[in-house]
């Protein structure tokens, strides 16, 4: 027994093999890229062309037909590209927003004991989950918007106007007593923690919580309202029409609402089904002791099942957020100037396919691994922690 | 050149979804005006009109298409420009029809000139100069408009149709073209009588390949030249047995090598005549008096008609 029994060369070596064939995978993977990418650079040499994203600087030439910051014909494809990535966030972000309230409000009712709502909510799920949304929204859009009344004969619904050229609706604008408002605001949310101070304070003292939040609230409140009375802060202004087009007010294009409400739609059934899982994952015990403990339906659904439920929730959640803000690419179909829609006319107008495709790429993964990061970190904030 | 010839066929993309110009009908024939100019390449390498494979490509794709070597040849009413020729990569051959931007509107709208169209919402298809010249033109008429874009041709047509847009611009050859194919009413609408821009369209190589480039260009002033010499498929047989004229001699292969000087066989120019035919043909067999997307020749006549159509000299 001795050194040389023990000895294994090291071509035998478990060691050496598992890190020599990791290391050889990974060199055909880089190989193989690099070759993809030589290979593409050749080919644009032979063409003469050059790889650089000095065009992002140039005069895009074309326009937008709905953007959230100023920009016209003479702004640069940069600034094009941060239109479309607005318009990208704007419709996610409203999106998840709304699919996750519905989504909810479903998921729940598909377990409520009341047949009717039950069947409903399920109808609902099962419905809109197995139709392809590229298909839901052509339909919403050249089946439902497009067929809203010409301008002209637009159905009033309350001051609300509803035309295929988009839905109008009265909207607040700041007038000159704004500035002094927003003072006044201030003031209340200064008073509102001054408040909460004291309070915690008290309850500190007493050792009983008082209702904080709500009293921090009312004292807000009472300003807010107090200075909307007194100022007249906000200009209401209704949509008119004027020629060709119409004034004031705010506009909702048939795009952008097309696109919206079928993301929400489609995303929303998924989620409810997501919650029916959580709630359901939640042992029956928990239940049955809240309901020992005199907590009545609202109550046990708020405090014992869904805090317990989110921990399920939370992870498959966010890969359908995720579903969301990337489907929102289908814009392209029903004609929204979202990030992709933008990307393909920059594309066109500039000729710059594989930088702009790339850039596209990018800011869409930016995007994804930003919403990703944030559930990642509230589902540790929620998670379980064992005493 | 030579892949084309190893390949045998040619590779053409064209639009697909204009009548008149290219279009398929529902037994998978192509026919029109860029499509017969895909048949006169075909022609003029294989001596075979038929040998061509027909690529619908978007506007969006088209670029990429070419630069990518995935079509030989672009004839897809696309616009010669100075940046697409030399920041894309392309050469733009010879104009085969020369286009102008135009508008068109409903007939009960009231819109007779630009300015009724202060505040309007415009149609129009993503990514083409027509995008860009609406931009150039309301700015400098000091007009504000909306754009709604769309990436397919009949979604822009059909939600013009449909009353989301006031007016829909695109060039005038596609407007009377596709008016009559894709609105319901084409009686109700009327393409207003301003041009926004000049639109030269014609054939599009990539860069990299000059003598495929010099076939392409040879071959479209081959129609050009038959029209002017009175050329036809019907009697180019004819001419051919009885001429004297030594330039129809070259061009007909019966005198030179004109062809070998291409990389083609000598009667090249023949074979597109015979089996594809002359300018004049071509138009009227496709945007005649007779056809349903009638548009009047205009500038696209011979030089000595007024028209811009003028071939240099063969020899």
């Amino acid at each position: 027994m001795g050194h040389r029994d023990s000895y294994i060369p090291f071509w035998r070596d478990v060691r050496f093999l598992r890190f020599f064939s990791q290391l050889l995978f990974l060199l055909i993977v880089a190989g193989v890229l690099g070759y993809l990418f030589q290979n593409m650079l050749q080919a644009l040499r032979q063409q003469g062309l050059v790889l650089g994203f000095s065009f992002l600087r140039l005069t895009a030439g074309f326009d937008i037909g709905e953007t959230l910051i100023p920009y016209d014909r003479s702004s640069t494809y940069g600034r094009a590209f941060l239109v479309g990535l607005l318009n990208t966030a704007n419709v996610s972000l409203l999106g998840i927003l709304f699919a996750t309230l519905i989504g909810i409000v479903v998921g729940v009712a598909r377990l409520s004991r009341n047949f009717l709502i039950q069947l409903l909510a399920r109808a609902y799920i099962e419905a809109l989950r197995n139709i392809p949304l590229l298909v839901l929204l052509i339909f919403i859009y050249s089946g439902v918007f497009l067929k809203l009344p010409q301008i002209r004969q637009a159905l009033h619904l309350g001051p609300i106007m509803f035309s295929n050229r988009g839905v109008f609706t009265p909207w607040p604008f700041p007038a000159e007593t704004y500035p002094t408002y927003r003072l006044i605001l201030l003031a209340g949310l200064l008073a509102a923690a001054g408040v909460g101070f004291l309070l915690w304070r008290e309850g500190q003292k007493t050792g009983r919580p008082p209702l904080i939040g709500f009293w921090s609230l009312l004292v807000w409140l009472i300003f807010a309202s107090g200075g909307l009375l007194l100022l007249h802060p906000f200009r209401l202004d209704f949509p008119q029409i004027e020629g060709l087009r119409v004034v004031g007010g705010r506009r909702l294009t048939p795009e952008f609402m097309s696109l919206w409400s079928g993301l929400v739609i489609y995303t929303s059934a998924f989620i409810a089904d997501v919650v029916r899982a959580g709630i359901q994952a939640v042992p029956k015990g928990q239940v049955e002791a809240a309901r020992a403990l005199g907590l009545n339906g609202f109550q046990t659904l708020r405090l014992v099942v869904f805090p317990q439920a989110l921990r399920v929730i939370v992870p498959p959640l966010t890969s359908h957020y995720l579903n969301l803000t990337k489907n929102s690419s289908l814009a392209v179909a029903v004609g929204f100037p979202d990030l992709f829609s933008v990307s393909g006319t920059i594309l066109n107008q500039s000729g710059r396919a594989v930088e702009v495709i790339a850039l596209a790429m990018s800011i869409y993964l930016s995007l994804s691994l930003l919403t990703s990061l944030f559930m990642n970190w509230y589902n540790r904030r929620i998670r379980f922690v064992e005493r | 050149m030579k892949a084309i010839k190893a390949r045998g066929k040619l590779v053409c993309g064209v639009n697909g979804q204009l009548p008149g110009f290219s279009f398929v009908d529902p037994q998978g024939n192509w026919s029109g005006f860029d499509a017969d100019f895909c048949r006169v390449l075909a022609a003029a390498i294989f001596g075979d009109a038929t040998k061509v494979e027909f690529r619908p490509l978007t506007t969006q794709e088209r670029f990429t298409a070419l630069q990518t070597g995935e079509v030989d040849v672009l004839i897809r009413n696309t616009t010669w420009t100075l940046v697409r020729d030399t920041d894309l990569g392309l050469n733009f051959t010879v104009t085969t029809f020369y286009d102008g931007q135009g508008i068109m509107v409903r007939k009960d709208s009231g819109i007779t000139k630009l300015e009724d169209l202060n505040g309007a919402t415009i149609c129009v298809q993503k990514g083409t100069t027509t995008e860009l010249n609406l931009a150039d033109a309301f700015s400098t008429a000091g007009l504000n408009y909306t754009p709604a874009t769309f990436e397919d041709i009949n979604q822009t047509y059909g939600t013009y149709a449909e009353g989301r847009c006031d007016a829909v611009t695109s060039d005038k050859s596609q407007l009377s073209s596709v008016a009559r194919g894709a609105l319901p009413d084409p009686e109700n609408h009327v393409i207003l009588d301003v041009t926004l821009s000049k639109e030269p369209l014609g054939p599009v190589v990539r860069h990299g390949d000059d003598q495929w480039l010099d076939i392409v260009r040879w071959a479209v002033f081959a129609t050009f030249f038959a029209e002017e010499k009175n050329i036809t498929s019907a009697n180019v047989d004819q001419v051919k047995a009885s001429t004297t004229n030594p330039e129809i001699k070259r061009f007909l292969g019966l005198e030179g090598d004109l062809g070998t000087k291409l990389g083609l066989s000598n009667d090249w120019a023949y074979n597109i005549v015979k089996q594809v035919g002359n300018y004049a043909e071509i138009y009227d067999r496709n945007l005649g008096p007779n056809t349903k997307t009638y548009i009047p020749r205009g500038l696209n006549s011979l030089y000595t008609n007024g028209g811009l159509l003028y071939s240099p000299p063969f020899r």
